[in-house]
């Protein structure tokens, strides 16, 4: 225990159909991320370690860094319904890595019905990208209207497919209120600055004592035989 | 005993993730062994037969360790029928630690392959957190926080005031159902056709609950030991795929 800091790391969730960046945008938040802060990547391909693999090999992180939870041909269960699997892989980084300040917790690639529990993570991104169809943020569905922050990614693709973007901002603004959507191009900024902004300013403010309370995996109720040795000299 | 306990317990939706696992069926189907309706069933009854026994027994026998023989003793005949007051989660009798341990080292010691004792653990490890959140009174045993599945599936049903009955039911069926359901998933088999199945195999989870039950008390080297030597095969060959949908 560690009474000095009693919240844990801050959990992000990160969302969105296939293809539309999620890993690579994930890739683009640890190299902006990993030299101010200790973060760590759980990965939720529906095809065992891909993304995970992807990640160790873009060299973006340790490999001890990044956990991949496999999913049983349903991604949006393992972060929405059944949060078992991903809890497990949260708890290991902790466990072995020691204190954290931000896990990203990657989904795999589902449809816009797609969300994360608040079991899970503390705030969630959705990703979706221009090439997908400009009336995306028109069609709604939980990622696009709840996400905290919606991503609208590859807009240097939008003249290639006949996207309008002044279209997908005004159907986003309709569909999420007050909810921030951002627009991104790797291609032209690679460290995904308005989105690392964001993630960084969510780290700052730290984890909500209620929703620590209601993301924590309790373990069973323990009795004084499993107590462990306090004090500085243990260990 | 509280019927709809037993169904909170025993639902396939209940966050303890199963639904990740095959129970090996992904293993047999890409081997070809399992491929339509008629090869699944074959393989239903194979594992109900060999791993479905053992996880009811143990299941049954943890649950039997943690409620504790006292009050059978004191009713006096046969121990599942002691439950007919009302249900719900309740104190237990005596814990007795020492046995959940050595039935998880029983387990170990029953399952061959290091992938299959890994997927085990981790799902019993994930039914614990379930359980922990979900009956308060969910107890620590010597077993630890990663305890095989089938001693999670006897500490849950201990916490939730179910009997060693129920918790080898739980087990048992459970076992049918995950593979099952991975079938439809992998196969696209009729889903209708499969459920018949799972129906079909009903009384033979009921057989194997009550004879779980009976020898719940037995010694851990007396409990049983049936295996099938292709699910642990297929779970080693599994586990080195670059390409998988299941966990196991």
């Amino acid at each position: 225990m560690r009474p000095e800091h009693p919240a844990r790391a801050v959990r992000i969730g990160i969302g969105g159909p296939v293809g539309s960046g999620k890993t690579a945008l994930v890739a683009a938040l640890c190299r902006a991320l990993a030299g101010e802060l200790r973060v760590a990547v759980v990965t939720n391909d529906i095809y065992t370690t891909e993304d995970a693999d992807f990640l160790r090999r873009a060299g973006v992180l340790p490999d001890d860094r990044i956990r991949a939870v496999e999913t049983g041909c349903c991604p949006h269960t393992a972060i929405r319904d059944d949060i078992s699997a991903n809890l497990d892989a949260v708890e290991e980084l902790e466990e072995d890595l020691g204190e954290l300040d931000l896990i990203l917790v990657e989904s795999g690639g589902d449809n816009l019905t797609a969300t994360f529990s608040k079991g899970l993570v503390d705030h969630q991104i959705f990703v979706v990208d221009v090439a997908g169809g400009d009336k995306v943020p028109r069609k709604g569905g939980p990622g696009v209207t709840t996400a905290d922050l919606l991503v609208v990614n590859k807009t240097d693709l939008a003249p290639l497919v006949g996207a309008d973007l002044g279209v997908m901002a005004r159907d986003a603004a309709a569909r999420r209120g007050n909810l921030p959507t951002v627009f991104l191009t790797l291609v032209g900024d690679p460290g995904a600055e308005p989105v690392t902004a964001w993630v960084r300013d969510r780290v700052a403010h730290g984890v909500d004592p209620a929703a620590a309370d209601h993301a924590e995996s309790a373990p069973p109720h323990t009795h004084s035989a499993n107590a462990e040795p306090h004090g500085a000299g243990a260990g | 005993m509280s019927l709809s306990t037993l169904l909170v317990l025993a639902d396939g939706r209940l966050p303890a993730g199963a639904h990740a696992h095959s129970g090996g069926v992904e293993a047999a189907v890409a081997a070809g062994r399992v491929h339509d309706l008629a090869t699944l069933r074959s393989f239903l009854v194979g594992r109900t037969a060999t791993a479905g026994e053992v996880a009811a027994a143990f299941a049954a026998a943890t649950c039997r360790a943690l409620t504790g023989p006292q009050l059978q003793d004191a009713l006096g005949g046969s121990p599942d029928r002691r439950g007919d007051e009302p249900g719900g989660p309740r104190a237990f009798a005596g814990v007795d630690s020492d046995r959940v341990r050595e039935l998880d080292d029983g387990i170990d010691a029953r399952t061959a392959s290091p992938a299959l004792r890994a997927a085990s653990r981790a799902q019993g490890r994930a039914l614990l957190r379930a359980a922990a959140r979900i009956w308060p009174t969910t107890p620590s045993t010597t077993a630890g926080k990663q305890p095989h599945h089938p001693v999670a599936v006897g500490i849950a049903a201990a916490a939730a005031g179910l009997r060693p009955r129920e918790a080898a039911l739980v087990a048992v069926y459970g076992g049918i159902t995950g593979s099952a359901s991975a079938a439809v998933r992998l196969l696209g088999l009729d889903p209708y056709a499969v459920h018949a199945l799972v129906a079909e195999l009903a009384p033979e989870c009921d057989r194997l609950a009550a004879r779980a039950a009976d020898r719940a008390d037995l010694p851990v080297d007396d409990l049983p030991a049936g295996s099938a030597i292709l699910l642990d095969i297929g779970a080693e060959q599994h586990a080195t795929w670059e390409v998988r949908l299941f966990a196991s």
